[in-house]
Formats: C-alpha cells, sequence, structure tokens
C-alpha cells in the first residue's frame, strides 16, 4: 500500500520537476489521444444521425411492413377491413408498438384564407416508431383519440403562420374535412433545415376518419407498421402474414416484409469509414508512444546516478521499475486527459457537428465510450512507454552510478 | 550487541585482457551497536569497495558478511533491499543530494521507501531531523542554492530519517574546507551518538579519522587496526603536500 503510494508520490515528483521535457513529448500523446477520441464521438455522432435519419423514414428495426393486393386485379383490401385484421392480429401475437400511416390533404384556414397543408395520418405510436421530434409542446397521446376537438401536431411553418402562439393556451385552428371544424394543437416539430416554409403535420387515424368526408375515406391508402424486437421479427413476419391472410380470406395476397434500415446495410454502415479513421489516430497514437519511449530513455540515461542513490536508501528493484512506469502512465493518462477534453471542444464544436451531421436534431451527448477509449489508449502508451526505461533502470547498478 | 561482521571477506574484480584485480584480499571486521570506527587508506585503496560491502550494496568474491547475524549472501536482493533502507544510512563525499528537489524532499526520500508511520509522517520526520541539523529555516532551498557545508547536513539528515543502525560515510568532509569539515562531523558524531547508531567513516583525513574510538587502516586491500597516534603522525607528511 505505502509502496505503491510512495511510487506516485516519486513519480509526480519526477514529472513535476522535468515539467518542460515532459511536457513536448506528451504533446504527440495529447494530440494523438484528441485525435482518436474525436474520431470515435464523431463517428457516435454521425451513427446516431444517419440512424435517426433511416428510423425516421422507414422505421426502427425490426419494423414489418403489413400490406395486401389481389394479384388477379390488383385491387387493394379497403382500409377498415384491413386495419381491422391488422389489429386483432398485431393485438394476437401481443405486439406493442402499431401504426397506420397514410397521406392526406388537409385544408386549414390560415388567416388569409383556407391553404391544403401535407398531412400525415398516423396512430399514437408513429410519433416513438420514428423518432418524431418535437419543437414545443408534446406528441399525442392516447387520450387525444377521444377527443371531440381533433388534436393536431403541426411544423414550425404551420405554427409561425399562426404567430408562433404557446401551447399552454390551447391554439385552435379550424380545419376543413366534410366540414369545418375547430381542431386544437397540441405540439410543433422543427422543420428540417433544407424545407423550410413547407407546411406539414401530423393528425390521428381515427380523428382523421371521423371528419373526412366518404370520397376521401375511399382513396385512403394506409400503411401498416408494427415495431417488435428483432430476435422475433422473423417468426412475428410468418405469423403476421399467415393469420392475416387468413382473416381477409381467399384471393388477397398479403405481403409482410422488414424495411428498417437493419435489412439493408450490415450492423453498421459508418464501418469503413471508421476502421480507417480509425487506423490513422492508431498510427499517430503509436508514433507519439515511440516519441515517449525516446524521451524517457534518455532521461532514464541521464537518472542513472538519481537511482544508484535511491537505491542506496533502499528502493528495490520492483520499486524502481514501478516508479519509472508509473511516469510515464501518470504523464502519459494526464496527456489523455487533456486529449480527451480537446476532442469534447472539437466534437461539441456546432460547426463541426454541422459539417459532419447535417440535418441532425438532437446532438447526442459527447459518448462516455469515446472518453474511455482516449483515456484507456493514452494510459496503454504510458505504460507501453514506460516498459522500456523502466527495464533499463531496474538494471543499473548502483555501486556503478554512485561511483564518481 | 553485534551488527555486522566480515570474515575473510575479498573482493575481485575482472578485468578484460589482464589479470584479476584483488581490490580486498581477506578483510576482518566486527562493528557492534553504537560503535564509532574510522578506515583510512590512500586512494585507490579500496575503501569505497569495503564500503559498498557493508552497506550491502555489493557482494563479496569470498568470505562471509553477516548483517544482523544473518549471511547477506543467504538474503533475497530485495531483503537486502529493505534492510539496507531500514539500517543503512550513506553519506557520500559528493553529498549526492537530488537536484530540483528541495531540502526537505531530498530529507523526505528514504521515508517513500517506508512503511506505515515512517511513510505517512515523513514530512514531520524530515521536517525534525533538517532541525536537528539546524537547517529548519532552509527546508524549501534547492540543493544548488546551499552551501557545500549546508549540503552535507541535509545528506546527514536524509542518512538518519529512518533511525538506521549503521551509518556509513564515505570522505564526508573530502569536499568541505577544514573548518566546515570539523564542524559538520562534530555534528554527525553526535546526532549518531544520541541515536546509537554504529558510524563508519572513511577518509583520507587523520584528524576526521581521530574523532572515532577504533581506527583501522586499509592498505592495498588489507585492512588492519592502528594506533590513533601513528594515524595523526601518519597524516603528517600529507597535511604539509
Ligand atoms: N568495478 C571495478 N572495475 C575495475 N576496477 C575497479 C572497480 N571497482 C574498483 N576498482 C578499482 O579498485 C581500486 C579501489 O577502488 P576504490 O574506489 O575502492 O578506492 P578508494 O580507496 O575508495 O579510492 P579513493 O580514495 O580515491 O576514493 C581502484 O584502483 C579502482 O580503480
Ligand atoms: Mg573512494
Amino acid at each position: 500500500m505505502t509502496g505503491i503510494v510512495g511510487a506516485f508520490v516519486e513519480a509526480w515528483s519526477e514529472i513535476r520537476i522535468h515539467r518542460t521535457r515532459v511536457l513536448l513529448s506528451l504533446i504527440g500523446v495529447a494530440v494523438a489521444v484528441a485525435a482518436l477520441t474525436s474520431v470515435v464521438g464523431l463517428g457516435a455522432i454521425t451513427q446516431q444521425a444517419t440512424t435517426e435519419n433511416y428510423e425516421r423514414q422507414s422505421g426502427r428495426p425490426a419494423t414489418l411492413f403489413v400490406s395486401a393486393y389481389n394479384p388477379t386485379t390488383g385491387a387493394t383490401p379497403d382500409a377498415k377491413t384491413l386495419s381491422t385484421a391488422f389489429l386483432t392480429v398485431t393485438d394476437r401475437y401481443s405486439v406493442d408498438w402499431t401504426t397506420r400511416s397514410t397521406y392526406a390533404q388537409v385544408s386549414v384556414d390560415f388567416t388569409e384564407g383556407l391553404t391544403p397543408v401535407d398531412t400525415m395520418v398516423v396512430d399514437v405510436d408513429y410519433g416513438t416508431m420514428h423518432r418524431v421530434q418535437m419543437l414545443t409542446g408534446s406528441w399525442f397521446t392516447a387520450g387525444d383519440e377521444q377527443r371531440l376537438a381533433p388534436a393536431l401536431v403541426v411544423n414550425e411553418t404551420v405554427w409561425k403562420r399562426l404567430g408562433s402562439p404557446d401551447l399552454r393556451t390551447h391554439p385552435t385552428v379550424t380545419i376543413q374535412g366534410a366540414d369545418p371544424v375547430t381542431a386544437v394543437i397540441v405540439g410543433v416539430t422543427p422543420d428540417p433545415p433544407y424545407s423550410q416554409g413547407y407546411a406539414t403535420m401530423f393528425m390521428l387515424y381515427d380523428s382523421y376518419m371521423a371528419i373526412a368526408a366518404p370520397a376521401q375515406v375511399q382513396s385512403l391508402y394506409p400503411q401498416f407498421e408494427a415495431w417488435v424486437p428483432t430476435d422475433i421479427a422473423e417468426d412475428l413476419t410468418g405469423l403476421i402474414q399467415r393469420d392475416i391472410a387468413g382473416a381477409l380470406g381467399d384471393g388477397w395476397q398479403v405481403d409482410v416484409n422488414r424495411q428498417d434500415y437493419l435489412v439493408y446495410q450490415g450492423e453498421d454502415p459508418l464501418l469503413s469509414i471508421k476502421l480507417l479513421v480509425g487506423g490513422v489516430a492508431v498510427l499517430v497514437l503509436l508514433l507519439g508512444a515511440l516519441g515517449l519511449v525516446n524521451i524517457s530513455l534518455v532521461t532514464v540515461r541521464q537518472r542513472i546516478r538519481e537511482i544508484g542513490i535511491r537505491r542506496s536508501f533502499g528502493a528495490t528493484a520492483g520499486r524502481v521499475f514501478f516508479a519509472v512506469m508509473m511516469e510515464s502512465v501518470v504523464a502519459a493518462a494526464a496527456a489523455g486527459v487533456v486529449g480527451v477534453f480537446i476532442a469534447v471542444l472539437v466534437v461539441k464544436n456546432p460547426m463541426v457537428v454541422g459539417f459532419i451531421a447535417q440535418g441532425i436534431t438532437d446532438v447526442p451527448a459527447f459518448p462516455l465510450e469515446a472518453a474511455l477509449i482516449g483515456l484507456g489508449a493514452a494510459t496503454f502508451v504510458g505504460a507501453l512507454a514506460g516498459l522500456l526505461p523502466a527495464l533499463v533502470a531496474v538494471r543499473v547498478k548502483v555501486i556503478d552510478a554512485i561511483r564518481y | 550487541m553485534t551488527l555486522l561482521e566480515l570474515e575473510g571477506v575479498t573482493r575481485t574484480v575482472e578485468l578484460p585482457d589482464d589479470e584479476p584485480l584483488h581490490i580486498l584480499r581477506g578483510v576482518d571486521l566486527t562493528v557492534s551497536v553504537g560503535d564509532h570506527v574510522s578506515i583510512v587508506g590512500r586512494s585507490g585503496s579500496g575503501k569505497s569497495t569495503l564500503l559498498n560491502l557493508l552497506g550491502l550494496l555489493d557482494n563479496p568474491t569470498s568470505g562471509a558478511i553477516r548483517f544482523d547475524g544473518r549471511l547477506i549472501s543467504d538474503m533475497s536482493a530485495n531483503q537486502r533491499d529493505r534492510a539496507r533502507g531500514r539500517d543503512v544510512g550513506f553519506i557520500f563525499q559528493q553529498f549526492n543530494l537530488l537536484g530540483g528537489r528541495t531540502a526537505l524532499e531530498n530529507a523526505m526520500t528514504p521515508l517513500l521507501y517506508a512503511s506505515g508511520r515512517q511513510f505517512w509522517r515523513r514530512e514531520q520526520i524530515a521536517l525534525e531531523m533538517l532541525d536537528r541539523v539546524g537547517l529548519s529555516h532552509r527546508a524549501q532551498s534547492m540543493p544548488e542554492k546551499l552551501s557545500g557545508g549546508e549540503q552535507q547536513r541535509v545528506a546527514i539528515a536524509r542518512a538518519l530519517v529512518r533511525g538506521p543502525r549503521l551509518i556509513l560515510a564515505d570522505e564526508p568532509t573530502g569536499a568541505l574546507d577544514v573548518e566546515t569539515g570539523a564542524s559538520v562531523m562534530a555534528l554527525l558524531d553526535e546526532v549518531a551518538h544520541s541515536s546509537g547508531a554504529a558510524l563508519i567513516t572513511i577518509t583520507h583525513d587523520a584528524n576526521i579519522a581521530a574523532l572515532a574510538r577504533r581506527h583501522y587502516r586499509l592498505d592495498r586491500g588489507v585492512l588492519a587496526p592502528v594506533d590513533v597516534n601513528r594515524v595523526l603522525a601518519l597524516a603528517q607528511p600529507e597535511v604539509t603536500l
């Protein structure tokens, strides 16, 4: 115990005394750690951005899409029948997350008159299944389905055209279904960076059905999605396909398939880039380690006399080894902390984030794993670089070292 | 009580392309707790070689060295290192303080290799020892800023912080002027005596040697007791040099 503490004390005093030299030798390590950590950190952000994007488009893994048609006539079953079959079957297999979704145009009465707005008609689960981000207010809840005045989640453009009302005041807007209806705005989604000024909104499936004109209902072709655990996705695909086909009766071809990004791309679509940049960072780190070895070897040679003196006052060979090793480890770990700090500044820099992950709505926190990898790499390099000088230090002949 | 015992100790070094060099030839010496022994000898007579053996830094080529009744050839390297840290304090001619560290840090160095109370209270112990050698006011000074005499006093404090039973001084006054040397030596003698440690002083200087209780002379690797007056007489020609 006192041995370990003592070695730390020694190592620290050693580093303090050779400040400048240690600092110089550590610049390489700090830079390499900063690079490595930045790569891992940016990798995580890029991946998050890409994943979010994929998931917004085609659902989270594993999302099953259900569709049906008549192979001879090409007709599709009517929305209500398929909807009932879908909900019954998914309920049978205890699928927690399901949604219907379809596009519709709903006219909204802005002060300047009625304007058609592209509307996604979905179920409550859609928000979670497609990671819908909120600017203010909140996504639909189960209670919204029972409202008399339909609830709306509008995008930023719509919200701004209505004068950016505070959602706590329950702002309403008149929309045109079969008849004019007053709807309540419960949430606002942010506009994606490159399609500002384009009005869209969400409406719940059942609310839409309640206000839509019969002709509109007729021309509805909803998609059916179920979000299921990936490990049972394959089994469920077969079961749902079979049961819905059974519910619809003869003549209908039912397709159930996965469309989330994991089906198309392997586990990590960015693996090759990550490997490349990571490889470069590891190379830089090894070069930094080489510099560290070089400098600490020179240092140890200069310190042979000092080591001899310490040995004459009772430092064992093991202790000298550990202390010299510790110097390198402590110093490199300190450089690692600096490197990680630089990496955090780089990765959290809005310019960098904007460049690397355009359109990301939710920048993840600096990934802990990146910081740990950076620190771990620095410590490892320190140990590696300390090994050689420590071996030299142990072989110092005390008598020769203090001979003058 | 016998602390250190040498029996027929020889030390030979193999020289490349030459006859082996017999530095020590059959040295017998017994040192007890509280002893003060001086060893004089010409340059090259093997004094430092002998001191390294006494301090468990080196192994004899033949013969037996017993420390505390234990044959040092039976001890592992680690055991010898620990025994040295615990029981031996070195004082060198060139002081050998660690550069860049304050007097206090230097005095604390041996306590870094101690354990328990000695380790945790190292700063206080070192400060007390610096006070003993009259340097508490220079505790934060770097060795380069201290005079030779002050540096050697720091070295004495360092040699004594762990309360060793054996103090080995190799030419402790060699780098000091006569007056400073005498006062440093008086201090060393006093501190060693009050702590009950055995003191072995190796020196050229007959006047320093005369401070000891028992006197030896090393001549071409052979150690023999001498009469103190003879030592002083022998010193005369050297003084005139
Ligand atoms: N490892 C070694 N290799 C070769 N020669 C050595 C070695 N150690 C000591 N010697 C030689 O042995 C002799 C005695 O050396 P030692 O250092 O013990 O002398 P000393 O009495 O301390 O001399 P001084 O008074 O000058 O310090 C010297 O001639 C020295 O060169
Ligand atoms: Mg000598």
